[in-house]
């Protein structure tokens, strides 16, 4: 970025305001920081909408038969809560947010690589929200094909599925520019002396996650693309009528969609890799490996896609292998928890709120984990496949994976971002009322896939009816804790008292820097020698 | 941790700044970035590749058939077109390099004159195919054909119309290119939006590489 | 990590690809008279394998780029490719 202007190295990012006035030098500035905050504030205005619609979904369910809504209001609404959560929330979610605001200065740069391709990335994002909130409200009903938009319902439903179609397109290039951005940022801009093995571990992770989002995204791109042309023009590749293989849909939807979940899951990893040395004031165990398993987990995970597909009638073939490999990937995130555990021994523990975000990650992303390998295993999926157990584990492995990463992240980071420090007390008690909640509105849901309780059914038997109403229950105590959090933040950002430097006494580059940091990061690019690296305690 | 904060410019990693009044023009950088969003535009079209490849196996003699509606002249010319274009434009970045603005301006217009070709041809040969009642979700399309014919055309059109609209953002882009090197602005010490505009147009030319054969050589 | 001077390919290196480019594609249509059966998509693949070959070395410069570039690019072909081969792993077996 070419200024004559030098900007003062006193001036926070918060109150320097450039060109512009008002609101204007926030949606008009290319400075990552703030970008970051502008994702950040539109992604939770976003995340209350699909968490109200989860709400109501789980309402509906708290007693068999109708109870605050019809079957295809119902599955109108797990169609955008899936879009939402999925497109707008957990795949940009920690990179956008957490990676546009400290990538840069985690490697000593001043920004990215191209700070106006960032603004326009957030564009893009703010673009695609609106296309798809757009379906909801205008034209003929509201999406009932369920995230996923399988064919050939996709291109027979008379809803308005266009406008969210080509929203999920738009928020595809966001993903795109965001992770081309990154690629060239960690390759062109880590601080003299940084080699690869000395940048923490958090912009590993955004490397490798950039990767899946340059390379998989596009993929999903042509797919929404020809279920547009199919329902134009009827074309006929996803159309048993003319020819076409609806199976062949589902192996291009999933071949981006299974990606994408690692672009979910590898920032939020990088992040428990940055929180659980510093509070542990231990150097991270096995840099190394955790380095390479974030790169292998990246490439396996674009070879597992078929296991989304066991029942959907391809061949014998491709069902072991599938299964094979997805057994493959999970290896290298065990490797990864079996560090962080090895970390965190013998360690000097500080047990405040970011860290207890940290050890329940491990925890539920434990459980998540383990009912995958029920789920990968052929045997076993044809009897969960399409029931509770499938939304409890991703929703284990998602939700709790990115949800209590982001908490744990927005925790750990608050006071480099905004320069003050929140109520410990209370984050405690927001994250107890979330975990408690988040375990006793998901694990019901494992006990009732098994016994056989579809998912997307906005009705069911009578004996499953108990578990639904402690499911439901949950999700109000999760909600309560949702509450508590953020009006926890939202007064500490206000009227929180001053925050130092370092509070947490973290050894990488954020916590050298101003909080919240100015303009530029760094008045001077440090400098690497050879001593020096990252989580030297 | 040992920061020594060393009292200088803002350096490129182990780089030699290029031109000191403008610490920030990374090159290399640039060009990066340009190789990554064509990484993006493979995998976009490799989708179709894919799903052509299914296709075809599956209907082995009715993408035969479906082929002969096409004329492979005219898909000859236009990979030819296409590849002198892109010696073209390859030959204009060396202009460039030559501080030789003039044959740069020629190379890079007689890019875009022969993109212009190809698009002309384009529309002819799909006007020609609807002047046949083939375009997709045509009635005699659905109703004479076997549908492995039906998914060839459906293919056809969403793959050269793709392809089209991608040599029209290349000729967009060369405009771009063009102003610019008039300007002066690229010049051979900041080459870099001539060279990105030649990546973007030979990937353009690439895609066709692989288009020509499977749609007009099926014989 | 980068050489001052920047390297200027010559015009008539360009000139020989181009003839090359277009004896291959000359090639491409003469080989689909031949009978070559099931292999007939080899045929015609190979030589645009070739033709795509000489755009990358040459044309878009690879060959006097970094190294890593050339990696990257091998990579994005040969995901491809598995991608390709994994999904066809349904369909040759149903």
């Amino acid at each position: 970025m070419q200024t004559a202007i030098h900007i003062p190295n006193d001036v926070s990012y918060l109150d320097y305001n450039g060109k512009y006035k008002g609101i204007f030098s926030w949606i008009f500035s290319t400075d990552h920081k703030r970008i970051a905050l502008l994702y950040m504030f539109s992604m939770m205005v976003l995340f209350l909408v699909g968490a109200t619609l989860g709400l109501a979904m789980k309402l509906e369910l708290i007693a068999p038969g109708r109870t605050i809504m019809g079957p295809q209001s119902y599955n109108a609404m797990f169609t955008v809560h899936g879009v939402i959560m999925i497109f707008m929330i957990v795949i940009p979610g920690l990179a956008a947010v957490f990676g546009n605001f400290f990538l840069p200065i985690m490697i000593g740069a001043k920004d990215v690589a191209f700070p106006r391709v960032n603004l326009l990335s957030w564009y893009f994002y703010l673009t695609g929200a609106l296309l798809v909130i757009a379906s909801v409200l205008f034209g003929n009903g509201t999406p009932d094909t369920g995230w996923t938009f399988y064919a050939p319902y996709s291109f027979k439903t008379g809803t308005n599925l266009l406008p969210a179609i080509f929203g999920a397109f738009v928020l595809g290039f966001s993903s795109i520019l965001t992770g081309l951005n990154f690629i060239v940022t960690i390759h062109r801009m880590r601080a003299p002396g940084m080699t690869w093995l000395k940048m923490p571990l958090f912009p590993w992770s955004l490397y490798a996650t950039a990767w899946i989002q340059l390379l998989a995204t596009p993929v999903i791109g042509i797919t929404l693309v020809l279920v547009s042309l199919e329902r134009i023009f009827g074309i006929g590749v996803f159309d048993p009528a003319l020819g076409g293989d609806p199976i062949l849909y589902q192996h291009l939807f999933w071949i981006y969609s299974h990606p994408a979940v690692y672009v979910m899951i590898l920032p939020a990893m990088g992040v428990i890799s940055e929180i659980i040395p510093t509070f542990s004031q231990k150097h991270i165990f096995g840099y190394r490996a955790i380095v390479v398993s974030s790169l292998a987990i990246a490439f396996v995970g674009y070879f597992v896609w078929g296991h989304h597909m066991f029942t959907s009638g391809m061949s014998g073939t491709a069902q072991y292998t599938f299964s094979l490999l997805t057994f493959l990937v999970a290896i290298p995130s065990a490797i990864k928890v079996f560090n962080w555990i090895a970390t965190m021994h013998n360690g000097s523990l500080n047990m405040e709120a970011p860290f207890l975000w940290a050890l329940s990650f491990i925890f539920v992303f434990m459980i998540g984990g383990l009912s995958g390998l029920v789920l990968g295993a052929l045997a076993t999926n044809v009897y969960v496949h399409d029931t509770q157990f499938v939304v409890a584990h991703f929703h284990f492995i998602v939700f709790g994976g990115v949800g209590f990463s982001f908490f744990g992240a927005i925790h750990y980071w608050f006071p480099k971002m905004f320069g003050r420090m929140y109520d410990k007390a209370w984050a405690k008690i927001g994250w107890i009322f979330f975990t408690i909640g988040f375990l006793t509105l998901y694990s019901p849901m494992f006990y009732l896939g098994m016994l056989g309780m579809p998912r997307r059914y906005y009705d069911y038997l009578p004996e499953f009816h108990a578990a639904n109403i402690l499911s439901t229950l949950g999700s109000w105590v999760m909600a309560f804790g949702i509450v508590i959090i953020i009006i926890n933040l939202f007064r500490s950002a206000k009227n929180g008292p001053i925050a130092e430097m370092n509070p947490w006494h973290g050894k990488t580059l954020e916590w050298t820097v101003a909080s919240p940091p100015p303009v530029e990061n760094f008045e001077n690019i440090p400098v690497y020698g050879e001593n020096d690296g990252p989580y030297q305690y | 941790m040992v920061l020594i904060n060393i009292n200088q410019l803002t350096q490129p990693p182990m780089e030699q700044v290029l031109n000191h009044t403008d610490q920030h023009y990374d090159p290399e950088a640039s060009k990066l970035g340009m190789w990554l969003f064509i990484f993006t535009e493979l995998l976009l079209f490799g989708g179709l590749f894919l799903i052509y490849s299914v296709y075809r196996y599956l209907n082995p003699e009715a993408f035969h058939l479906a082929a002969h509606e096409l004329d492979t002249f005219i898909g000859a010319f236009n990979t030819i077109i296409l590849l002198i274009s892109s010696m073209t434009i390859a030959m204009s970045t060396s202009a460039l390099q030559q501080k030789n603005k003039k044959l740069t301006i020629i190379l890079i217009v007689t890019t875009f004159i022969l993109a212009l070709v190809f698009l002309v041809n384009k529309y002819f040969e799909w006007g020609i195919k609807f002047e046949h009642g083939i375009f997709p979700g045509s009635e005699h399309l659905i109703n004479d054909f076997s549908q492995g014919e039906i998914l060839f055309f459906g293919l056809y059109f969403v793959m050269t119309g793709l392809h089209a609209l991608h040599i029209i953002a290349g000729m967009i882009i060369m405009i771009i290119a063009l102003v610019k090197v008039q300007k002066e602005i690229t010049n051979a010490d900041r080459p870099v939006l001539l060279e990105n505009a030649g990546l973007y147009w030979h990937l353009v030319d690439l895609i066709w590489i692989f288009l020509f054969p499977l749609f007009y050589l099926i014989h | 990590m980068e050489n001052e001077k920047p390297h200027i390919v010559p015009y008539k290196v360009y000139f020989y690809i181009l003839t090359a480019l277009i004896t291959f594609t000359m090639m491409s249509i003469g080989i689909t008279h031949l009978n070559l059966g099931p292999y007939s998509v080899l045929g015609a693949m190979i030589f645009a394998i070739l033709k795509s070959f000489l755009v990358l070395t040459f044309f878009m410069h690879l060959k006097f780029d970094q190294p890593f570039l050339r990696i990257m690019v091998s990579g994005v072909f040969l995901l491809f490719i598995a991608i390709v081969l994994l999904t066809f792993l349904d369909y040759f077996y149903r």
